[in-house]
Parts: C-alpha cells; sequence; structure tokens
C-alpha cells in the first residue's frame, strides 16, 4: 500500500483510529493522504469494512513520523477528518445491555499489563488476561478484565480501542542461557543448560516468598516421574498444581497398584488385570469421598497427590468429557472450573507446565504476560499452540519429561548446597 | 443499539419549527457575513420574516415557534437547533460561546412537541440540521467548520444509517446547508468550490441530478432553500436556480432575506422541518 512503511530509525509513531462510513465518503483515504503529504507514513494496523451501505466502516492506523513535532502536525490535521488518537481521550464505556455478553466493539484485552484512560487519568487494569472484556466500576475508580461469561447488565464496558494503551511486549532476557530459546522451537538443545535456568528461577522464586504452579500432565506419572515431583513439593518448590483427572487418578494407581494404566513402573510390563487398576483406584478414592479423606483415613500414602495433601499444596483438577470416574475433587463444569484456576492463578509468580496440552494452554489463556512460564513436552506442538494463542512470554523446552525433571532436581539439590 | 426509526411520515402536513426576530440583530461576528459596521435593519426583517411565514403557511405547513430571547439573536435560525430524525433529535452544541445559550431553548421546545431529545458529549460541536441533511436514506454531513467529524460519526453510530461526512473548505459557506440542499432523494442543488476534491467526488458519485450554482447566486445563499413538496423558498436573486428548477418541475418561489444575509443566513437557516425533510427516506 502507498504510504505504508516501518517506523524509520529514530522517528516516532502512534495509533489512531478512525470510523464511520469512512470508506463511501473517502474519509479514509483523505486520512492516509494527509499523512503522505506531511512526510509521514502509515500501517493500516486493522480495518473492517461494512458489508451494507448503512454498516460503518474502522480503521486502526499507525502513524508514523521522522520527528514529535511532525508527528504532532499530522496527528492534529488528521483529527479535523475524524482520526482519533487512542491515547489523547478518555476510553469509551458502554453500559452492557445484555448478561453474559460484551456490548458490540467492546476491547478484547491481551494478557500485557493494559491501562485505560478515564476522567483524564491512566488506571492499570487488575486482573490481566487475554480474552477477555474489560469492565469499570461505578465510580470510575478501578478497572479489571472480564470474562464474557461474567458480564452483567449495566457493567460499564471498554468500547473500541480509544484510550487504551498496552505495555510493550519484552524480550525473552538475553545473557542468561536462555537467548537460543525464543526462536524457534527444537528438540535439538541442550536440556541441561535449561534445567539449570528453571532451577534457579524455582529457587528464587521460593527465595523471594512467589508462588510456584505447576500444571501436570499424565506423563508425568507414565515416565516414572513421580518421585521428581514429589521431592519439588516436599522441598517448598511447588505451590499449587493444576491437572486433569488423568495425572490424579495414574498417580493414585501408581500408589495403590504400583502400576500406571495398568504398566508396571519399576518392570515395564503389563500387569495381569492392570488395565482395571485406575478404575479400581478411583473407586477406591470415591468410597472414602476424596483424595484428602483418603489420605487422612491411610488409605493413600505415597504419591503427587499425597504430597499435596501433606503440604498443603493447593491443588486444583479440572475435568473433561472423557474421563473415567472422575474423582470426587475433579470440578466437571468447565466454566466452573476456569473461574477457580482464574481465581487460583492471581498470586503465581512462576509456572511451569509439564506435558500437558490442553491445561496448558488453559492456563496459558489465564496467566498475565508477566508471569514467567515455561512449558515442558516431548511434542513441540504444544509450547507452539501456547505461543500461538498469545502466551509469548513462554519459555519452550521440547524434551521427554522424564530426564528434565530428573536433571531440574539435581540443580535443585546443587544450588541448595551451594546455599 | 437504538432501533431504527419509522420511516413513514410522523405527520400528516409539513411541519416547520421558526422563531420570530423580535430580538434579531448582528451582535457578535463569527462568520465572514457578519460585520456589526453593517447592522440589520430590524423594520425590514420582520417584513421580511412574516413573508416568509405566510408562504410557507401557504404551502400547507404548520409552524411551530421558539419563544424569542434577548441575548440570543440568532435563535431565529431554527436550522440549528437540531437534526431531527423520527421522533428523535439531536441537539445541536455550538462551537461558538455566542451561541452556545440557545441550546437550552431549543432543548425545551424540542420536549414539549413531544420529541425525544439526545445530545452530544459536552466536548463536541454539532449545529443540527445546518450540518446535517438527508438525501435519500443517507445523510450528508458537513464538518470543519462548525460541526466536526468525530460528532457526525457519533450520530452515525446512534441512527444506524450511512452518514458521508463532506469537508467544508469556504468560510463563506460553514454549514453543509449554505451550499447543499437535497430536492428528492436523487436530486440537489450544490456549489461545488465550497467543499474539497474528496467531498466534490463522494457528492458526484452519490447524487445523479447535482443542479450546480455559480458564485454569484451561491453568495445570495440559493442553497439556503426551502423545499415544501415542489415548492422551493429561496431568498430573491437567484435566477438561474429558479430557471434550473422549473425545468425539473419544481416550483421556485422568490422573497427578499437581505436583512438576514447579514448574519450569514437565509430562508432555510430560518427553519427547521420538524417531520423530516422532502429528500428524506
Amino acid at each position: 500500500m502507498p504510504g505504508s512503511a516501518q517506523q524509520v530509525p529514530g522517528g516516532v509513531s502512534e495509533d489512531v483510529e478512525v470510523s464511520g462510513h469512512i470508506i463511501d465518503s473517502l474519509l479514509l483515504p483523505k486520512v492516509l493522504d494527509c499523512i503522505t503529504q506531511r512526510g509521514g507514513s502509515f500501517d493500516i494496523l486493522e480495518l473492517t469494512v461494512g458489508q451494507q451501505r448503512k454498516d460503518a466502516s474502522y480503521a486502526r492506523v499507525r502513524v508514523h513520523a521522522a520527528s514529535q513535532g511532525e508527528l504532532d502536525q499530522i496527528i492534529a490535521v488528521i483529527g479535523d477528518h475524524g482520526a482519533v488518537s487512542i491515547n489523547s481521550e478518555d476510553c469509551r464505556l458502554v453500559a452492557a445491555d445484555i448478561e453474559g455478553a460484551f456490548p458490540e466493539g467492546f476491547y478484547s484485552t491481551t494478557n500485557r499489563e493494559t491501562q485505560i484512560r478515564i476522567d483524564g487519568n491512566w488506571l492499570t487494569v487488575a486482573l490481566q488476561e487475554m480474552d477477555c472484556g474489560i469492565v469499570v466500576s461505578a465510580d470510575h475508580q478501578t478497572a479489571r478484565c472480564l470474562p464474557m461469561t461474567e458480564v452483567a447488565i449495566g457493567d460499564l464496558i471498554v468500547v473500541g480501542h480509544v484510550g487504551v494503551r498496552i505495555t510493550p511486549e519484552e524480550r525473552v532476557e538475553r545473557g542468561t542461557g536462555f537467548e537460543f530459546m525464543d526462536s524457534a522451537v527444537s528438540s535439538e538443545k541442550p536440556k541441561r543448560v535449561a534445567a539449570r535456568r528453571v532451577a534457579e528461577w524455582m529457587v528464587e522464586t521460593k527465595r523471594s516468598g512467589g508462588k510456584t504452579l505447576i500444571v501436570g500432565g499424565p506423563a508425568i506419572v507414565h515416565t516414572d516421574s513421580i518421585d521428581y515431583v514429589c521431592d519439588l513439593i516436599q522441598r517448598g518448590y511447588i505451590q499449587k498444581l493444576f491437572a486433569g483427572n488423568a495425572l490424579a487418578t495414574h498417580d493414585i494407581e501408581n500408589a495403590l497398584y504400583g502400576t500406571s494404566l495398568g504398566v508396571n513402573l519399576e518392570e515395564g510390563d503389563i500387569v495381569q488385570s492392570g488395565h482395571e487398576h485406575h478404575l479400581r483406584a478411583i473407586n477406591t478414592i470415591r468410597r472414602c469421598g476424596g483424595i484428602r479423606p483418603a489420605v487422612e483415613q491411610g488409605v493413600l500414602k505415597s504419591g503427587i497427590m499425597f504430597e499435596c495433601v501433606q503440604h498443603d499444596v493447593e491443588f486444583l483438577l479440572a475435568g473433561s468429557i472423557r474421563d473415567d470416574g472422575p474423582l470426587p475433587e475433579v470440578i466437571t463444569d468447565c466454566l466452573v472450573a476456569q473461574q477457580k484456576m482464574r481465581v487460583g492463578v492471581r498470586d503465581v509468580t512462576f509456572c511451569l507446565m509439564l506435558s500437558t496440552m490442553l491445561h496448558s494452554v488453559a492456563v496459558g489463556n489465564l496467566l498475565p504476560a508477566s508471569v514467567r512460564v515455561v512449558c515442558v513436552d516431548i511434542n513441540p506442538s504444544t509450547v507452539i499452540k501456547l505461543s500461538d494463542r498469545g502466551s509469548s512470554q513462554t519459555i519452550p523446552i521440547v524434551t521427554d519429561i522424564e530426564p528434565f525433571l530428573r536433571a531440574l532436581v539435581e540443580e535443585v539439590h546443587r544450588l541448595e548446597q551451594a546455599g | 443499539m437504538t432501533k431504527s426509526p419509522p420511516v413513514d411520515r410522523l405527520f400528516d402536513s409539513p411541519y416547520i419549527l421558526m422563531c420570530p426576530p423580535r430580538f434579531y440583530g448582528i451582535e457578535y461576528e463569527i462568520n465572514p457575513w457578519m460585520s456589526r459596521e453593517r447592522q440589520a435593519d430590524h423594520a425590514l426583517a420582520t417584513q421580511q420574516w412574516n413573508a416568509l411565514f405566510q408562504i410557507l403557511q401557504s404551502t400547507g405547513a404548520t409552524i411551530e415557534l421558539v419563544e424569542p430571547q434577548p441575548g440570543l439573536p440568532d435563535l431565529v435560525f431554527t436550522a440549528n437547533a437540531a437534526m431531527v430524525f423520527g421522533r428523535r433529535c439531536y441537539l445541536s452544541r455550538f462551537r461558538h460561546q455566542q451561541r452556545q445559550g440557545e441550546e437550552q431553548h431549543f432543548r425545551a421546545t424540542l420536549a414539549n412537541l413531544g420529541f425525544d431529545v439526545e445530545e452530544l458529549p459536552s466536548d463536541f460541536y454539532f449545529e443540527g440540521a445546518g450540518d446535517a441533511l438527508f438525501c435519500g436514506e443517507t445523510l450528508f454531513a458537513g464538518y470543519r467548520i462548525r460541526s466536526t467529524a468525530r460528532s457526525l460519526q457519533e450520530i452515525a453510530r446512534r441512527i444506524d444509517r450511512a452518514v458521508i461526512c463532506l469537508e467544508l473548505v469556504d468560510s463563506r459557506f460553514y454549514h453543509l446547508d449554505t451550499c447543499f440542499c437535497p430536492l428528492s432523494p436523487h436530486q440537489a442543488i450544490w456549489f461545488p468550490p465550497a467543499f474539497d476534491e474528496y467531498g466534490q467526488r463522494v457528492l458526484r458519485q452519490s447524487i445523479p441530478d447535482l443542479i450546480e450554482l455559480d458564485e454569484t447566486e451561491a453568495a445570495a445563499f440559493a442553497a439556503n432553500a426551502v423545499v415544501v413538496g415542489r415548492q422551493v423558498v429561496t431568498n430573491s436573486g437567484c435566477p438561474k436556480l429558479a430557471a434550473a428548477l422549473r425545468s425539473r418541475g419544481f416550483e421556485p418561489i422568490e422573497t427578499p432575506l437581505s436583512e438576514f444575509g447579514k448574519a450569514g443566513g437565509s430562508a432555510k437557516c430560518l427553519t427547521l422541518r420538524l417531520d423530516g425533510e422532502e429528500a428524506f427516506r
């Protein structure tokens, strides 16, 4: 497109939006012409064209200029034609007219720190989460991200991009042994370095009073990595565990029968009638009334879930349609589970995702970009999916979970001994 | 989202709002026509206004009146009260402080007449039917000199109609109704130099039959016409327009409005069509 250009070195830029019948009335071409005639350039960030004659169109345009003075002049001129700098005015609020749905044109959030301009002041949006709207309190003193399902009639919802700004994305830190990690996902990278860095973060999180969340899949059990996770729980490196029915079920199956999906974890062979073990394990826990009662009754005596109960690790099990049982603690209403997870992640400062695609993506959706996330999976598509869905702060490690956890625990021990 | 308005006419006969010129005069200068050195002849202005009133009555129009107010000489220009859209009307937010006092009187009058009076945010400028005229289903709207593009975009959002914003570039033609007058859904009078190139292109593309004014008749406010049925009432001194109208089957009626021209207004500015303009669909 003529005039479209990248920002010149040393140049400045500002985003504007223009809406209405901007195609039919040639307002958009006029605005773009004004920019280029005054020596600026532009990128069209978003363009929505009305489908019918009466439908309005919308464009969001990044204006580039060589200096702030030139940019200010351009912004002033195009302002006369209805192009509004998204930072120069208060955000627009529209009261929700339907329960459980935003007004049309609502501002859709990212996971990055966001501020809105209201009554001339910039206000930081609380509970940052992607794919939500922003609701402002009636007194205009607070704002927070709000999921669509929680919209109540009368909620003041931010509409459009005007008066909304987000903190630019930070690149993954350099010179830390992780500079190779922010490029393409690859399994051909040294895992020991990665495990050492994750160990440093976990130790740092514990020392600073932060909270580490593990999001785990049943591969932790299938690959005989239970002891590593138990070790980390016992040493106080894990404060929260989010998983599905499967991780807990197979962990408990192993505790009760020594198998995981019927496979003996010591010998690696299939046990007679082993396929029934996980069902019998679930049944036992259901007869006890739950995982915690099973621990208290002395039925469940080891494993990850046992350690969670023993060490007050907050665990949250979210169900899925294919679950056996499920275990009594499994939350089967996915909106309820999502909401509990949303509350649960609020004080999390470090998140380690271990071999689970759906739960990783779900938690990635809920976490603000300020929380460091490491995703370990043998399948590159899991970590790619996380990044594709906006959790770009995620550090991917493509590897089998067992050698990674083994190295991680060794590094944690080494760091502890080093003091 | 607001509902679509009733497209059917709400009234049985043409319905017009006017304001007697009891306190009319040139008390300030907010456009190139106004000069306190060139005062209006009050008696003549009253005579001219009464003549216009009678012509409009003779077309069968019902006329409502705004109570004149001392200190608000331009209250006589009721076209700037609001933009009427069905039973809703969008109250003006005047750019000049000298006219902002008119808003409360227009608001009260329109509310008394049963309209739902809607207002724009306080930092928006919008000058009613002076800058917003329907031609067919599309609202043509003038901006830059008085109304702002953003106000017109806000109106578009509220009425759910196509709103074509036209930049006005000649300060003599500071309102759209001084340089553009829809006659029917596909016909309009206009003075092209009052618009920038984009606006000229848009109007040529949008309206099949455009009657172009020359400089002299445009400066005599030929575009500031009141259309009632096939009758088109203008200031006197617009013979070329009159001929063009006659050739299209309209009945031009000229009446002297020289004293109002001194304030930058003429026939259209002195009226607000409450039942929707002839060209509105």
